[in-house]
């Protein structure tokens, strides 16, 4: 979306474009299109497969916040609404990257530096 | 006489501006005509330019995709230190925004400034990616003018240019493109290291051709070394200026490239998100700028192995050159690159 654009502008896109992040399965799509360089119906459909769901689905909050917990994939994580023996951040990102089957460098990172591997 | 009704849109500065549906269309044609003129791409269908009006005459505030057709953000900028720590920012564009993925970086922004910071840098995204979800990635922007003098090492290209010392520009050019590539590849290992899962080169070619060839040339020599790394590659304009002008990537000469060609090398090079730019004209309405933007990047989209994200931001792809920008040019900017070039994110 172009770096030093200011604020405001972020939400704009988000409301009216976006799959919503971890809200839904944005940061799953995402990270097929970044790390494999796949192109967003490729990308989509492999992460509906590997969840089970459709491609429809992907970007329903009430949909994925189910999917998200019943994986461990993390969620929005909020005081009000504690989930403290959920995984999330680091721990999420364990479960992400073997459910997707694809490595995860900071997991990777993780499991030789607290003698995992 | 019936007298056509006025709608409030915008110009390319950010004003409102009231037009008639017919006028609003006219622009829309001629913001085609402008892009055919200048890189000889195809003109926009009587459909699409149908299509764009009933975007651009909407007198809706707010409006966006179809539910399902939702798109990936790469929300580029979201941990440079906006309200909070970088990794505060970072947690609250994750749960508060639902970006769908983030990036660190430094306000700078620029990889000369970066290179001098690099093990901080690198220890900030190691302790970063112990607390989100979401993919992250760190982001410079090449900015090879820092490597010339007074700021960097090398003869200043623009000071030399116009005293016609022609030879001398291309020899600094060509020297602050291997210091560039050099630091490249050194941010992306120390970033490797720390955990991060790609890289971001933002407004690559700011300085023309050899800012172009350096990103090229750091993003092969990246993704060979690190094959499981992103590497993000968006253009700072719509053209690649001709700094240097005889430079060239596997046979093509960089300067005077349109996105098309540019997406062709960026992936070549081995790239696995391309972000095409195209600048806006502050004295054209938004309509005729979005023509314009859609006409010159939809020549990408048929050849493109790789995810196209165009850039959406402030004073480029039809979003205005201002600085706090308003919702309703926003959201008109990404339904339209959307629904007619089916992008596959912003």
């Amino acid at each position: 979306m172009g770096s030093g654009d200011p604020h405001g502008m972020h939400n704009a896109h988000a409301q009216a474009a976006s799959i919503g992040g971890i809200r839904a399965a944005g940061d799953l799509v995402a990270r097929m299109q970044m790390t494999r360089g796949m192109r967003l119906k490729e990308a989509k459909q492999s992460v509906a497969g590997r969840l089970g769901v459709t491609p429809f689905d992907l970007s329903d909050p009430v949909v994925m916040t189910d999917v998200r917990n019943e994986l461990g994939f993390g969620r929005i994580h909020s005081y009000a609404i504690s989930q403290p023996a959920q995984a999330n951040f680091i721990e999420a990102k364990f479960n992400i990257s073997r459910v997707l089957d694809i490595p995860i460098n900071c997991v990777e990172k993780f499991k030789d530096r607290a003698g995992l591997a | 006489m019936n007298e056509e009704t006025r709608l409030p849109t915008r110009m390319g500065d950010g004003t409102f501006v009231c037009l008639t549906r017919s006028e609003i269309r006219a622009d829309l044609v001629a913001g085609s005509e402008a892009a055919t003129k200048r890189a000889k791409v195809p003109l926009l269908g009587d459909d699409e330019i149908d299509h764009l009006l009933e975007i651009y005459a909407s007198p809706v505030r707010f409006i966006g995709v179809d539910v399902g057709e939702e798109i990936v953000l790469s929300c580029d900028g979201t941990g440079m230190k906006t309200h909070a720590t970088r990794i505060q920012d970072l947690q609250s564009y994750e749960q508060w925004m639902g970006a769908d993925l983030l990036e660190l970086c430094v306000g700078d922004y620029s990889l000369k400034v970066v290179r001098t910071i690099l093990a901080y840098e690198a220890q900030y995204m190691h302790d970063a990616q112990l607390c989100t979800i979401a993919p992250l990635q760190y982001g410079v922007m090449p900015n090879l003018g820092l490597y010339s003098k007074p700021d960097g090492p090398c003869d200043n290209w623009n000071e030399l240019l116009p005293l016609g010392k022609i030879a001398e520009a291309r020899a600094a050019e060509e020297e602050a493109v291997e210091m560039a590539v050099a630091d490249m590849v050194k941010l992306a290992d120390s970033q490797w290291e720390a955990g991060a899962d790609a890289i971001d080169w933002d407004t690559t070619g700011a300085s023309g051709d050899p800012e172009f060839l350096a990103a090229l040339r750091a993003t092969k020599i990246i993704r060979e070394k690190y094959p499981d790394m992103g590497v993000e590659l968006g253009m700072a304009g719509e053209f690649v200026l001709g700094m240097h002008g005889e430079l060239e990537w596997g046979g093509k000469r960089l300067a005077g490239l349109w996105p098309k060609d540019q997406l062709l090398l960026a992936q070549e090079a081995g790239a696995t998100m391309f972000g095409p730019v195209v600048n806006v004209n502050t004295g054209k309405s938004l309509a005729w700028n979005m023509a314009r933007a859609i006409a010159l990047i939809k020549p990408c989209m048929d050849v493109a192995t790789i995810p196209v994200h165009p850039n959406a931001g402030m004073g480029v792809g039809g979003v205005p050159m201002f600085v706090h920008l308003p919702s309703d040019a926003v959201c008109r900017a990404a339904k339209s690159f959307v629904e007619l070039l089916h992008v596959d994110g912003l």
